[in-house]
């Protein structure tokens, strides 16, 4: 009965959608605040419906109802409650019921936001009724995830066992939140361009959205990083894989849209840029979303193969980008763009960003859709990861180059003497990393040494512009704790983030030079040496879990004098249900550092007895490969804070906020 | 998006990052080393977008047997490349060289870099002969006031200026 009852939720939701949009844009045309209204009503409807839709699907998931093709396909009555509930998100059909949800539940957000101007409001309401549309009669139509089997299965096919991990659970829920957070910005930029008018006053009704869905996908693409990282136990955690590239994208064009909307909110340069960065965001969403689904690329993570989806997926994406950048084409001409800034200043090294953020996209779409564009030659080929590392790398040095200087550049006229004489302490800082970095660490590594120190810069820059803001060193500290308290949200959003990509930063290079490898097939009591570890198998021993036969080993790690760190117990376990083996890696963090350990497979020793292939790695401040990400999505959380506080009108604000320059 | 899965991936996970596997290892270090980054970028053809490097395909063996016996017979990374790809062509190779077809790859980049200055300059151009506007304004000024500033300004500007001026 709920598998049918959603089914008719998903409809009325299309309906609803249709409306939401028909009577928004009939609104607008006619100035009519009622119609507008009833829109923003349907809004608020269809997202009723597909949550109705969505909990359907949850309570068939959790009471293994194997009637449902999807719960058949994808789950089992002895999967632990949690994967049953991520299950539902964890086919296809699920995965683009989720993405409706949230689609509709931004909708419905931006039908009850304040502060918009009614007409604008109404047109954006409208193309987000209009995509609303397009997703969910896709789902109606070709991609239903509540169909009923007519002779339903005793037992469940279960969910893939490498889904089965929490991170991977909350993964899709957060990447898509952010993905589709930018549809309300694609909505925002066509309504604008439709309206003619892109200005500041657009820009900050832009940036809140923006934030929200970067900092969201930020969390996304860091869970499914660090997933990989322990799951797949091939102890790296970015693989350039079509896949990953596909959620980079977005983020890319994600961040060079945060700092171009500020351009257009503080000065008004740049509007027309700004939207066509908002279009760009979504678009690369979707593009994403077509490149995973449709399996028009070969990727370690291909999955739900199925060309005719593709193909409709592949007209989606062409009739809401096609629409979005015609009406750019058309529209973008007539905005104007007010403002005049000397080429040292930080409207310049702001526009220095966004031309080495597109070129990064351009980059890794070009690398990721290169098969394709060979195929259309009649050959065979493809890029990896030495492609990507350098010219990605490249370009992002530079970038990380100029950074710390920008906020320390006026608006207009920069002075940027003065701004490197402020950062000099910062770039002593950096220059001493690296140097212990290069002396400290072997094997003795120069490049690797000077990009540890590039992130050192960056995360020492941003510290610097906290502590020059606050005039510490300078003013009595009683003067520095009020300028601290009084510092906007907005700021140390700013800051943080930046410190965070500085550590990232620091991390990816370190972790990539200097990682220790070490593998070798030892029977019970035999060790293996891993940089400054001594590891030794004690002995392994069967562990059944709830839904797997497992072996488990137990390897007590020792450091270079004989003191023990740790005792990892890396499994190798085999489910029930399809016999598929995955490995559990056991992890030992040590300071930054993780020692990484899997359990190979079970081989005959030459005596008779067994042995297994034990496989070890040393990632070396591993950890700031997560601190960084993380500090990121704080920092766009805290802005975003920051913004509601101005974007509410009436309510009350700290003098000190009023005081202090709001950035 | 990586919401799903495969199959593809298990074949993967049970063989691990198969290449450093002891029983294969050349015994010299640095040959070894070199070997090894030579697997990372060279594609094993029969699996899905993984490297020799990680994959436990029988074919990802042979190569692996391959390339360590070239290395340890002395021949060049650039030898070996070429050798890789007279066998199993260009796609075999995870970085592209750089020939006629890839020039559009290596150059996207910069592509974009480039349009985005040439765009920006071009930007900055139309502001300066916005800015430059006022001064000749000026000098507008002062030959409406009688002076004989007029005659040095280039004509078609003086035209733009004088149009400038009529509109305000």
């Amino acid at each position: 009965m709920t598998a049918e009852l959603g089914q008719f939720a998903l409809v009325l939701a299309l309906c609803l959608s249709l409306a939401q949009a028909a009577l928004s844009f009939a609104g607008r045309a006619r100035n009519d605040r009622g119609l507008a209204g009833a829109g923003q009503g349907a809004a608020l409807a269809a997202f009723l419906a597909v949550a109705i839709a969505f909990g359907c699907l949850i309570h068939a998931f959790m009471t293994s109802d194997f009637s449902v093709s999807n719960v058949a396909a994808n789950s089992h009555t002895e999967k632990p409650l949690i994967y049953k509930i991520a299950g539902a998100w964890g086919s296809h059909e699920g995965s683009i019921l989720l993405w409706c949800f949230i689609l509709t539940a931004y909708g419905a957000l931006l039908a009850c936001s304040r502060g918009l101007p009614s007409g604008l409001k109404a047109l954006t309401v409208a193309v987000q009724g209009s995509l609303g549309t397009l997703f969910i009669g896709y789902m109606v139509f070709a991609s239903d995830p509540l169909l009923r089997l007519a002779n339903p299965p005793v037992e469940g096919r279960s969910l893939n066992p490498l889904l089965q991990d929490p991170a991977l659970a909350a993964h899709p829920p957060f990447l898509y939140a952010g993905y589709v957070g930018f549809s309300v910005v694609f909505s925002l930029a066509v309504a604008a361009l439709i309206e003619g008018r892109v200005d500041s006053a657009w820009a900050r009704w832009v940036r809140p959205w923006t934030l929200a869905a970067w900092s969201l996908l930020t969390v996304g693409i860091t869970l499914g990083a660090f997933w990989a990282y322990y799951e797949l136990g091939w102890g790296g955690w970015w693989f350039w894989d079509p896949v990953e590239n596909a959620s980079l994208m977005p983020w890319l064009a994600g961040t060079a849209l945060l700092h171009s909307a500020v351009v257009t909110e503080k000065r008004g340069a740049l509007a027309a840029w700004t939207a066509f960065l908002g279009l760009c965001a979504f678009t690369l969403s979707m593009l994403g979303a077509f490149l995973v689904r449709s399996g028009v690329l070969t990727s370690v993570h291909a999955f739900a193969i199925d060309e005719k989806r593709g193909v409709l997926l592949l007209c989606i994406l062409a009739l809401a980008a096609g629409g979005g950048f015609g009406l750019f084409a058309w529209r973008a001409p007539r905005l104007k763009d007010q403002s005049v800034f000397a080429p040292v200043s930080r409207e310049s090294a702001l526009v220095v960003n966004n031309i080495i953020l597109s070129a990064v996209t351009t980059t890794v779409l070009t690398g990721t859709l290169w098969p394709l564009v060979l195929l259309a030659f009649g050959k065979q080929g493809g890029v990896g990861a030495p492609y990507f590392n350098l010219v990605v790398g490249v370009l992002m040095t530079l970038a990380f180059l100029i950074l710390p200087v920008a906020p320390f550049l006026a608006w207009k006229r920069g002075d940027a003497l003065g701004a490197l004489r402020r950062l000099s302490f910062a770039a002593a800082a950096a220059f001493g990393v690296g140097l212990l970095v290069l002396l400290l660490t072997s094997p003795r590594k120069g490049l690797a040494a000077l990009s540890v120190a590039v992130g050192a810069w960056l995360a020492a820059g941003a510290v610097t512009e906290m502590l020059v803001r606050v005039r510490a060193f300078q003013a009595p500290w009683p003067e520095v704790g009020r300028r601290l308290s009084g510092l906007p949200r907005g700021t140390w959003g700013m800051s943080l983030a930046h410190l965070g990509l500085g550590v990232f930063a620091m991390g990816a290079a370190f972790e990539t030079a200097w990682r220790v490898e070490s593998a070798e097939v030892l029977t019970a009591g035999g060790g293996l040496s891993l940089g400054a570890y001594h590891l030794t198998l004690d002995g392994v021993s069967e562990a059944p879990g709830p839904n797997y036969d497992a072996e488990r080993g137990v390897i007590s790690v020792v450091d270079r004098s004989g003191h023990p760190v740790c005792t990892a117990r890396p499994e190798r376990r085999t489910y029930d249900t399809g016999g598929q083996t995955t490995t559990q890696v056991a992890i030992c963090p040590k300071a930054l550092d993780d020692i990484y350990i899997v359990l190979g497979e079970r081989r005959i020793a030459p005596g008779g007895g067994s042995s297994w292939l034990v496989r070890a790695y040393w990632n070396r401040w591993a950890h700031l490969l997560l601190l960084g990400p993380l500090l990121m999505a704080i920092g766009g959380a805290l802005s975003l804070s920051d913004r509601r506080l101005r974007l509410a009108p009436g309510r009350r604000r700290t003098p000190a906020a009023v005081l202090a320059p709001a950035e | 998006m990586n919401l799903a899965r495969p199959a593809a991936i298990l074949a993967a996970i049970l063989c691990l990052a198969a290449s450093s596997d002891p029983d294969e290892r050349l015994t010299d270090s640095r040959q070894e080393a070199r070997a090894r980054a030579l697997f990372q970028e060279t594609r094993c053809l029969v699996c899905q977008g993984q490297s020799i490097d990680d994959s436990d395909s029988e074919l990802a063996h042979d190569l692996r047997r391959i390339i360590r016996g070239q290395v340890a017979a002395g021949r060049s990374d650039g030898a070996i490349r070429d050798f890789l790809v007279a066998r199993y062509g260009e796609f075999v190779l995870f970085r592209p060289r750089l020939t006629a077809t890839n020039t559009l790859l290596w150059g996207a980049p910069f592509l974009a870099a480039g349009l985005g200055v040439v765009l920006f300059l071009r930007r900055r151009k139309t502001r300066d002969a916005v800015a430059a506007l006022t001064s000749e304004e000026e000098a507008r000024l002062a030959d409406l006031r009688g002076d004989d500033a007029f005659d040095t300004l280039p004509p078609e500007s003086g035209c733009n200026k004088a149009a400038a001026i009529t509109e305000r």
